[in-house]
């Protein structure tokens, strides 16, 4: 679930919008990657890629671009361009106050690509891992969520929401011990509760994606 | 070395006010001095479990916002001397609480007690977060059904991440008072049973105390189940409840009526 930012001109008065909300939401932006949309931006806007590089010194991590204009320069080293609105990114709007996400990776451990908690994940409490795979030791419980960039490992029982392969990733898989899932996803494919197949239910199972069908099995 | 307690659940109606009466006069009883506080301001009920309402004259609010010394507003247990009440407001809200006056309560209550009971109003607004932002041990009180136990859930998680200590990296020791249980309809499955929701809130058992006629007419008649009827089978558990938070080791059973033989025969051959 890649966030998209899309620039309009005149660009100081967009990047001074986008100031306000930074300071409203100073931690909103952490980890969180970013797709810039320049599909609303015309052939001649001069240097866009001092603008990207601007939106970087924000703290923004940008993963790719969207609808770039192929004559512009240096738009390459920002990542893929995807084809413009190929895959919409999820709309999302800015909170106020930054999500609390109990465990915040340490800005030290940037090259971690893996979570893992030796505690279980309590009612109301949001765990959100960009950058790869969670693994939680203990239980997931009802009104509990986990996203994860990458798989999702639950040594306990799942009793609340799932979400792997939030940026896009569709090989992400969901894996729990109990599975008494409220939700799962997987990039973007999700099946609630209602959906699933009863036989599963309380089981050890693993949720993968097979082109955009969720599938599922028993691992016992 | 003073402890301050919360016993608090997320959801209303599941025990807390009797719990903390109970249990606060139990301590008492084996001779700690305690101190019940009433977090509820504005649905103030503790002062009627204890049967102290006659005698409120101050109350937390006006402790907090500097009116009154703590001394006037503390009311001595009439039957136990070791036990006292501080009251709560009944005519304000929880915005009358203050972050450094709640601070400078628990602390004057520190020194003076071995243990402060807060009695933490339901939800999870500015009334019950105060209530447990000091604690030491948490008594989390839960009936065993779905709703309840996922609110309970939802307490032990911001007990782990918006107390004192778990903000200077330390832990809040967790309890789990089962309460209202009927060991009848949990094995008939119209209830939880002791092990799914041990299962689901993986922490540890303080006690089990029954669905029992005798708690409802010890908080009618203002008093304490512990003090009321003290040989009954929910006193009996609060008491051992109570030994097992001084670090007592004492098995949990699942408490049952005594019957007398013919009920009993029924009883079996019903189930």
């Amino acid at each position: 679930m890649a966030l998209v930012l899309a620039p309009e001109l005149p660009l100081p008065t967009w990047l001074a919008a986008l100031d306000a909300q930074i300071a409203r939401a100073p931690n909103f932006f952490d980890g969180r990657p970013v797709l810039a949309d320049l599909g609303a931006l015309p052939a001649g806007t001069p240097d866009v890629a001092g603008f990207l590089k601007s939106l970087e010194e924000r703290g923004i991590r940008i993963i790719g671009t969207e609808g770039a204009h192929p004559s512009w320069a240096g738009i390459e080293a920002w990542g893929r361009p995807f084809p413009a609105a190929s895959k919409p990114g999820r709309p999302m709007t800015i909170p106020d106050e930054a999500p609390k996400n109990t465990p915040v990776p340490s800005p030290v451990a940037q090259e971690v690509s893996s979570l893992v908690l030796d505690e279980p994940v309590r009612s109301g409490q949001s765990v959100v891992f960009e950058r790869g795979d969670v693994t939680i030791l203990g239980s997931v419980a009802s009104g509990a969520e986990v996203m994860a960039g990458g798989s999702i490992h639950i040594y306990g029982a799942l009793r609340g929401r799932a979400i792997a392969g939030l940026a896009g990733n569709a090989k992400a898989r969901i894996f729990c011990r109990k599975m008494q899932a409220e939700l799962l996803a997987i990039d973007g494919v999700y099946q609630t509760a209602d959906d699933m197949p009863a036989a599963l239910v309380g089981r050890a199972v693993q949720a993968w994606l097979e082109g955009e069908q969720m599938k599922m099995t028993a691992l016992d | 070395m003073a402890k301050v307690l919360v016993v608090t659940s997320g959801k209303g109606g599941v025990g807390k006010t009797t719990s903390t009466a109970a249990l606060g006069a139990a301590l008492a009883q084996n001779g700690a001095n305690v101190v019940v506080v009433d977090f509820d301001v504005g649905l103030r009920n503790l002062d009627l479990v204890m049967g102290a309402e006659r005698r409120v004259v101050y109350d937390l609010i006006n402790v907090v916002q500097g009116d009154a010394k703590l001394a006037q507003a503390l009311i001595r247990d009439k039957r136990v001397e070791n036990l006292s009440l501080l009251p709560a407001s009944q005519t304000r809200d929880k915005d009358a609480l203050t972050n450094e006056g709640v601070a400078r309560v628990i602390g004057e209550l520190r020194e003076k007690f071995d243990w402060v009971i807060c009695d933490s109003p339901a939800g999870i607004e500015k009334g019950a977060m105060l209530a447990m932002y000091h604690a030491d041990v948490a008594v989390v009180v839960t009936n065993p059904e779905v709703s309840s136990v996922r609110d309970s859930d939802r307490i032990i998680g911001m007990l782990d991440s918006k107390t004192a200590r778990a903000e200077k990296g330390e832990r809040v020791e967790k309890h789990l008072l089962l309460t209202r249980y009927d060991p009848g309809r949990a094995a008939r499955g119209e209830m939880l049973n002791v092990d799914d929701v041990l299962e689901i809130l993986s922490i540890p058992l303080l006690g089990i105390i029954p669905e029992s006629q005798e708690v409802l007419q010890a908080s009618n008649i203002g008093s304490p189940v512990t003090l009321a009827n003290p040989n009954g089978v929910a006193a009996r558990a609060y008491f051992d409840a109570a030994r097992r938070l001084g670090g007592e080791k004492i098995e949990v059973v699942v408490p049952l009526e005594r019957k007398g033989f013919i009920s009993r025969l029924f009883g079996r051959r019903v189930a």
